[in-house]
């Protein structure tokens, strides 16, 4: 996931991000979120940062495990963008010097993405995922209670604690290939994340905790809205409300996290202390960790709330996660994993494997990217079964990559293909499409990679 | 190993095509580009670097110094080398790359002309060329060090002084006090690079509105 050592001569930004009109575009959607930040904070009147007297800091501490119960007049606050919003600015992506012209070439992309970017196909696929093939035992199918556990289940638990007995990363990233144990996939990830909870780990969470209490962000109520919009509504997560203000506040406030800019395409905003406007000693990045949270954010934190119960070793894993994959979800980039890749992956997958399919949705407007971006975005969080995506989240730490999520969510489509071919509408195919939380991940993946016929 | 650049000047860029280029409904998928060097005497080629931009494969002819006074042949030192492993798509379109001799077909002695024959065969790209191109010749050697006779011809080992009585062994303070000295010396070097996590200036956190520079 970290980009490999690159050439001497390679500037700071094509490290970021080589190809220059990409660069660009991410940019102009920065620019525009800053704008969106901007107008909301006059229209508001309420100030980026303001620091909290005393009193209200010793309120906030009081309630620090129960900010849920506070009900914060949130209804002048709207997300600063939502997926939608994203998947324009990607469907209008466009390389200056490609052949953009109307007519129909052989090389016209029939989907949405429209930039002629390096994916996979599914030869390539079966032999990057060859741990997912029908001949190899997986969690999620081979643990079922039809099979007995002799055949599979208790040889990989057996394998799974003598490589936490051993302490040995590398084994456990190849292990959760074939799925994790639920009693010991909290210590695995953390393994694979090389997470240690140090006493000056949680110093460090601490403190965060002190930035929290005593500066008060415009973001702060950004991250409240999305918190009750999305986790508080979802029947799985609503019980970790608390737990996901004590991390996303804390995580707004990590300077740490600025370190991952360096290799993500994206860059944090900045600013300037009132009155030095211009000044480079008073330049600041706000929010101070240079993320600004979207709607939905909060549900790439909902799931690591089943796993870890203690706050900063949650925090720890979330922070982790993020800057090793789900940054990547939000930012314009030509990475293998970056959400443009994924978007095309997913379309040329459906379109070479499904092609009366993908031209039938096209036909009646419903662009199958349309539906499956916002799974994608989120990878899968709020719309499966939480133990479903844990095992799906397992194979992102095991291959160290995100395309498991476009090849689900083509294998999704193949599921439902029979569905979806009667629909006449956009709105129908969605309603085919609305629930996933009676799917079963690993058989759909197997089948569509390894059992399809092609 | 040091080396240094080699002013050079670069023509145009020539399309080959078949037929007249403007009438022509194709766009060329060959450009020949020639790097002359007319300020310098014929030099031996280090290391050739330029930022493609979607270019497909690259082929290089060099033109060397003769000392006979045949006229100088051109020979081709680097055939069809890929910059793009798919023509079609972005990878490896806009890369730095680096070509050293050791890359390069032939001898590299005496270079007087460079011409860079660049392919793309994909219809799909509007143009293709390399850019910021930088020829580098051998850079001064480093002064050879001449050490001094004891460091390069050790006497044979001598027998120590006798130890005098109740003092501990010097060869072992020696190597404890080395170990001290190198501890010290790990301390002052490892500056740590973590963070203390300050965001705010002074304890002031009080923002402008987001700059959008």
């Amino acid at each position: 996931m970290f980009p490999l050592p690159a050439h001497p001569a390679a500037p700071p930004e094509h490290l970021k991000e080589p190809l220059v009109y990409m660069r660009k575009a991410q940019g102009s959607w920065e620019k525009r979120i800053l704008k969106s930040l901007n107008s909301m904070c006059t229209e508001l009147s309420i100030p980026l940062a303001r620091k909290r007297p005393a009193v209200e800091q010793k309120e906030l501490l009081n309630k620090w495990n129960e900010m849920g119960t506070d009900e914060p007049d949130l209804s002048l606050f709207r997300p600063v963008y939502a997926p939608k919003d994203f998947l324009e600015v990607l469907i209008n992506l466009r390389n200056p010097n490609y052949e953009n012209g109307d007519s129909l070439s052989f090389r016209t992309h029939l989907g949405l993405i429209q930039v002629p970017l390096k994916v996979k196909g599914i030869p390539e696929l079966k032999e990057f995922f060859v741990e997912l093939s029908l001949t190899t035992g997986q969690l999620g199918i081979d643990d079922s209670t039809q099979v007995p556990p002799e055949l599979f289940e208790n040889e990989h638990v057996r394998i799974g604690q003598k490589v936490l007995a051993e302490q040995d990363s590398a084994a456990a990233q190849q292990y959760v290939r074939q799925g994790s144990p639920t009693a010991l996939r909290a210590e695995l990830w953390t393994l694979i994340l090389n997470i240690s909870s140090q006493p000056e780990d949680i110093l460090y969470y601490e403190q965060l905790k002190t930035n929290v209490i005593q500066h008060d962000l415009l973001v702060d109520s950004l991250i409240y809205k999305d918190v009750k919009l999305t986790a508080s509504n979802d029947d799985y997560y609503f019980v970790f409300e608390d737990y996901l203000y004590q991390v996303l506040l804390c995580f707004s406030r990590d300077t740490s996290v600025l370190g991952h800019f360096a290799y993500n395409s994206a860059s944090p905003p900045k600013s300037y202390i009132r009155g030095k406007l211009g000044l480079e000693e008073y330049a600041v990045f706000y929010p101070p960790n240079g993320v600004i949270p979207f709607h939905g954010f909060s549900m790439y934190v909902a799931p690591l709330c089943f796993l870890y119960h203690e706050p900063s070793k949650l925090y720890q894993i979330f922070r982790e996660m993020y800057v090793r994959f789900f940054f990547r979800l939000h930012s314009i980039s030509s990475h293998p994993s970056g959400i443009v890749s994924l978007c095309l992956l997913f379309e040329t997958l459906l379109q070479t494997y499904l092609p009366q399919l993908f031209y039938h949705l096209r036909e009646i407007g419903a662009q199958p990217l349309r539906i499956s971006f916002k799974w994608m975005v989120r990878a899968f969080s709020g719309y499966l079964a939480t133990d479903q995506l844990l095992l799906l989240w397992d194979r992102i730490l095991g291959y160290n990559s995100l395309e498991i999520l476009a090849v689900l969510a083509a294998a999704v489509f193949a599921f439902r293909a029979v569905n979806l071919m009667e629909v006449t509408s956009l709105a129908a195919a969605e309603a085919v499409l609305a629930d996933l939380s009676t799917l079963k991940v690993m058989p759909l993946l197997q089948i569509f990679l390894f059992a399809t016929v092609t | 190993m040091s080396r240094v650049s080699v002013p050079c000047h670069v023509k145009g860029t020539v399309a080959l095509q078949v037929g007249d280029v403007r009438t022509s409904q194709g766009r060329p998928g060959v450009l020949v580009i020639d790097v002359t060097f007319p300020s310098v005497a014929p030099f031996e080629l280090q290391e050739i670097m330029f930022k493609n931009y979607y270019t497909a494969f690259l082929s290089i002819r060099v033109r060397q110094h003769t000392s006979a006074h045949t006229p100088a042949e051109w020979v081709t030192c680097l055939r069809d080398y890929c910059l793009m492993p798919d023509p079609h798509s972005e990878e490896g379109a806009q890369e730095y790359v680096s070509l050293t001799k050791s890359q390069m077909l032939c001898d590299m002695a005496s270079v007087t002309e460079l011409r860079l024959i660049l392919r793309q065969p994909s219809p799909l790209w509007l143009s293709f060329t390399v850019e910021e191109l930088q020829i580098y010749q051998q850079g001064p050697k480093s002064p050879s060090m001449t050490f001094p006779k004891w460091l390069s011809h050790p006497v044979p080992f001598e027998q120590p002084a006798p130890l005098l009585e109740g003092l501990p062994d010097p060869s072992k303070i020696s190597s404890e006090v080395q170990q001290m000295w190198a501890l010290t010396e790990i301390v002052r070097a490892s500056h740590t690079s973590t963070r203390i996590g300050r965001f705010d200036v002074d304890g002031c956190y009080d923002l402008n509105l987001l700059s959008y520079t």
